[in-house]
């Protein structure tokens, strides 16, 4: 009973309360879009004169952007660079949805302006004039006084964008036509002190300061656009001057300014115009140079084309294309690198479904995935291993040629993604091969032998940035050296799946989806060192070569074999591939790695072994086991090194041991440890290879300790210093010398 | 992955049969090399013996596939068989039918083949024969969710039939493998019709 409802009092309420409170689109537009349609305003006095002064100074007539000016601008300082636009300029123009609103409002206002803003105006109108002197960056404004002038122009017409762009390209012609040698290249960047002989207006003269002030970022700057939104084309424009000036840095730079400050601004802006984190936009600087950076950045944004493979199982390259162009595809062979790629242009019915794509007669791929196959090219018969096949594109071209004989083992450690490599192996009716869910690194204990191995390996897929933009900012450092280790556990198990003495194969083709050095030369630079396999021609005639060298880093120079593709210069997805060709089954140990630096670099070999000695220390004490058998074996040459060091004769330098060893070189103790070591060693193995050499490391390092302790009352040198830890490890004399006694008497025994 | 059973072998090659009769001993012995069927995870792989050496190797957990797959045994012992077995099939097969182009698309994504659609037929089809399906370019027809069909209707019977939109060969339902669902299917054929 709550309400009072009189009907005779009872106000019909229309359409109902919501509905009213949202007049619908329609009724909003009309709001901003009015302005638009009135007719042109009476300019004020103050604008008159304004258009009559720029006649002066332009000498050309400038009235149609006044009427405009009163929606241009905004009250605070920002108006020269922050143009708001009108309600008709497309939605991905920046900013301006949000500020239509106070323009909107500033129109209200127009009559109240104080005169900042009339100077904000002036600033404005005399932006336009300054178009002329030099093609400024401050696209905005540009773009936003074209816009103005051209919403009517002098025939009573609306120009179309591109018109407008067009008539003030004539202007900006005519103008330069007028001034003396301005270049036209020249941006803001670029000192402004010549031109102030020419004959302009002090409000112009504000202008090219201001303008000046752009690449003097300073902190307000930045901070300015840190807090408001930038319009996009400015960055864009800012980002092409940047490069420009880069490119021709000794008569484009700006005085006083270093390349570092340019490129810092110019990372800063790439990242935000093209969405990147910092990390990886400073490695793709290190890659490419500036220009080919933005032709890379470019190609990233848009797709590659589609292309698919023809599965030569089923069918011929001839006659699918004559079947899909009958579905009403349109499509092309991919270019003469490949008998069996097509690529779509468009298509009238979707690719992944026709009735030849259900039978199997093609597969969707990339055309960077046909290379490490052709790279690779297994031939029949052959047992070939796919490491990481996963969706199984690779592994089906790679059945075909071999024309469903020999074997194939399809491996991926993701058990979801298996599913769709027993898919497209079935579709495409490969009957060859065998499908299984192992860690790759885990392949020569399951199966070894394979004559041909291919190792696509999982990598941070900055050459697919095209397909998968959340690349540009989800990688790290930290995934990169993550990557980059498992890549080399990785081809280190590929390698050895390998059998070197296959008569037809012993090749290993690694290749990734990634432009970063450390995917890519480093994990290939880091398994020639490690195994006995050398990298040989790809067989893939285009490409760039790999990188021999990168920043502080070294590689083979048969590195120089090794492919990279990029996406905007073989407009197909960033890829690197290596070839590599196993000659030896043995792996190589790491002692004669040691004896071959060993000879090269001694005094290397002690500063390493006294870097390293704090390591040993600890796990000395606790282990007397295997690895404290191998130090004395490896341990010998050093201890040689070091009796060279020491002034006497070097014994059995050139003693090879062949224990398949870890990495023991860097773990030799200095001086006295090593000689206890090799001693307690003596003292414990009695395993019969061992002992022999054991023993004689024993003469040498009582030959080493003899001569330590005739120095011992020499001050130590740096190398030599141990640390608390490992000196409490020392025995006592007397202990020693007992020790010593054993041997001679295991010695006379032998 | 182990031989198959008797028991097993009996099914399989039971189904086997109504699609290609005796012709069985053309699957196994091959000039080729000798093919056999394996068992692993209630699915028959139908493998060359060189493969099947090697796939010793791989552990029963992690090995995923072999060869390829002719069809899986159900719960209750009963054998399907699966699009995979299509293509070597097809070669033997007794009974085919030969479907118009216009009708090809339709069966392919998963329609029954209608009498107006039918181009040739082998002769003496019975009812609920087993029959494969083949464009008029004899291209075995892969229809998801199965190529295989069978006739609900026999031949002589067909000849008479004056409607032309009488269905003539219904999809026996299967598991697909490969090919996902067409977004614009939105029947499901008879499930599981047991032959």
């Amino acid at each position: 009973m709550g309400r009072k409802l009189d009907p005779t009092t009872y106000v019909k309420k229309g359409p109902g309360r919501k509905s009213r409170k949202q007049k619908g689109a329609e009724t909003e537009l009309a709001k901003f879009l009015t302005d638009e349609d009135t007719a042109p305003k009476r300019l004020s006095s103050r604008s008159r004169k304004r258009a009559g002064k720029r006649a002066q100074v332009t000498k050309k007539p400038k009235e149609s952007i006044e009427k405009e000016e009163p929606k241009k601008g905004f009250t605070d300082e920002n108006s020269e660079w922050l143009k708001p636009a009108k309600r008709k300029r497309e939605v991905g123009q920046s900013d301006n949805e949000d500020d239509s609103d106070s323009q909107w409002e500033q129109e209200e206002d127009e009559g109240q302006e104080g005169g900042e803003n009339n100077k904000g105006k002036n600033i404005l109108i005399e932006g336009d004039g300054d178009d002329n002197d030099d093609l400024v960056d401050d696209y905005g404004a540009l773009e936003d006084s074209s816009e103005g002038e051209g919403e009517v122009d002098g025939d009573g017409e609306e120009l179309l964008p591109i018109e407008r762009a067009a008539r003030k390209q004539k202007k900006l012609q005519e103008a330069m036509g007028q001034e003396s040698g301005d270049d036209d290249d020249d941006d803001d960047n670029k000192g402004k002190s010549g031109d102030e002989d020419m004959d302009e207006d002090d409000t112009v003269q504000a202008n090219l300061d201001d303008m000046d002030k752009f690449i003097l970022p300073g902190a307000e700057e930045i901070a300015k656009e840190g807090v408001l939104l930038v319009d996009l084309q400015t960055i864009h424009q800012r980002i092409k001057d940047n490069v420009d000036v880069l490119s021709h840095f000794a008569t484009k730079r700006e005085e006083g300014k270093e390349r570092t400050e340019y490129l810092s601004l110019l990372k800063k802006d790439l990242s935000t115009y093209y969405s990147y984190n910092n990390f990886l936009i400073d490695k793709l600087l290190d890659i490419f140079p500036v220009s080919e950076l933005i032709d890379f950045l470019e190609a990233n944004e848009i797709q590659r084309p589609v292309t698919i493979r023809t599965n030569t199982l089923k069918t011929r390259r001839r006659d699918l294309a004559q079947a899909l162009i009958n579905r009403g595809v349109n499509l092309d062979p991919l270019g003469k690198w490949s008998k069996v790629g097509l690529v779509i242009f468009d298509s009238s019915v979707p690719i992944g479904a026709t009735p030849e794509y259900l039978a199997g007669h093609y597969m969707l791929q990339g055309a960077s995935s046909f290379l490490p196959v052709m790279a690779l090219s297994p031939q029949e018969g052959e047992t070939v291993l796919d490491m990481s096949s996963a969706p199984g594109g690779k592994t089906t071209y790679m059945a075909q040629l071999m024309r469903n004989t020999g074997v194939i083992v399809a491996n991926d450690a993701s058990a979801d993604r298996l599913k769709s490599v027993v898919g497209n192996i079935h579709r495409l009716g490969v009957t060859n091969s065998m499908i299984c869910n192992y860690d790759g690194r885990q392949f020569p204990k399951v199966m070894g032998g394979f004559d041909r191995v291919l190792l696509d390996a999982p990598c941070s897929g900055t050459g697919v940035i095209s397909k998968d933009p959340a690349v540009k900012t989800s990688k790290d450092e930290s995934d990169i050296q993550r990557l980059a280790h498992l890549q080399k556990e990785l081809i280190l198990a590929a390698i050895d799946s390998v059998n070197a003495e296959s008569p037809s194969g012993g090749y290993l083709v690694y290749c990734t989806c990634s432009i970063m050095v450390e995917e890519n030369e480093w994990v290939v630079d880091y398994a020639l060192k490690k195994r006995n396999v050398k990298l040989v021609q790809t067989g893939l005639d285009f490409g760039k070569e790999g990188f021999t060298r990168f920043k502080e880093r070294r590689f083979h120079p048969s590195l120089k074999l090794s492919r990279r593709f990029y996406p905007h210069s073989h407009n197909m997805d960033g890829f690197f591939v290596a070839k590599l060709k196993k000659f030896s089954n043995t792996v190589p140990t790491t002692a004669v790695e040691k004896d071959g630096e060993e000879e090269t670099e001694p005094s290397e070999a002690v500063e390493v072994t006294a870097d390293s000695s704090d390591e040993d220390g600890p796990s000395n004490a606790g282990s007397k086991n295997k690895s404290k058998k191998q130090k004395p074996v490896p341990g010998k040459p050093t201890v040689s090194q070091k009796t060279t060091a020491n002034g006497k004769p070097a014994k059995s330098i050139g003693k090879k041991t062949t224990n398949p060893s870890t990495l023991k070189k860097n773990e030799k103790p200095t001086g006295q440890k090593k000689a206890k070591i090799a001693k307690m060693d003596g003292g414990t193995v009695k395993v019969d290879g061992e002992l022999k050499k054991s023993n004689t490391v024993k003469t040498e390092g009582e030959t080493t300790k003899q001569s330590k302790e005739g120095s011992r009352f020499e001050k130590k040198g740096d190398k030599q210093r141990k640390s608390p830890m490992q000196s409490k490890k020392r025995m006592g004399k007397n202990k020693f010398n007992k020790l010593k006694k054993l041997l001679k008497k295991e010695e006379v025994g032998q | 992955m182990r031989p198959l059973t008797d028991d097993e072998t009996k099914t399989m090659f039971e189904k086997l049969s109504k699609y290609i009769g005796e012709n069985i001993k053309h699957l196994v012995d091959r000039p080729d090399g000798t093919y056999c069927f394996r068992l692993h995870n209630d699915r028959v792989y139908y493998i060359s013996e060189t493969i099947l050496k090697l796939a010793t190797n791989i552990s029963r957990g992690k090995l995923v596939s072999v060869g390829t797959c002719f069809g899986k045994f159900t719960k209750t012992i009963k054998f399907r068989l699966h699009i995979t077995a299509l293509d070597f099939l097809a070669p033997y097969a007794k009974f085919k039918v030969w479907v118009k182009p216009g009708q090809e698309q339709s069966f392919l994504y998963g329609n029954h083949v209608l009498k107006s659609g039918l181009g040739r037929i082998t002769e003496n089809t019975n009812q609920y024969q087993g029959v494969v399906v083949y464009s008029m370019a004899d291209v075995p027809l892969v229809s998801w969710p199965s190529p295989f069909t069978y006739c609900p209707l026999s031949n002589q019977i067909s000849q008479h039939i004056a409607l032309p939109l009488h269905i003539l060969s219904i999809i026996q339902s299967n598991q697909s493998t490969y090919s996902p669902p067409p977004s614009h299917t939105v029947h499901y054929p008879i499930k599981s019709v047991n032959i």
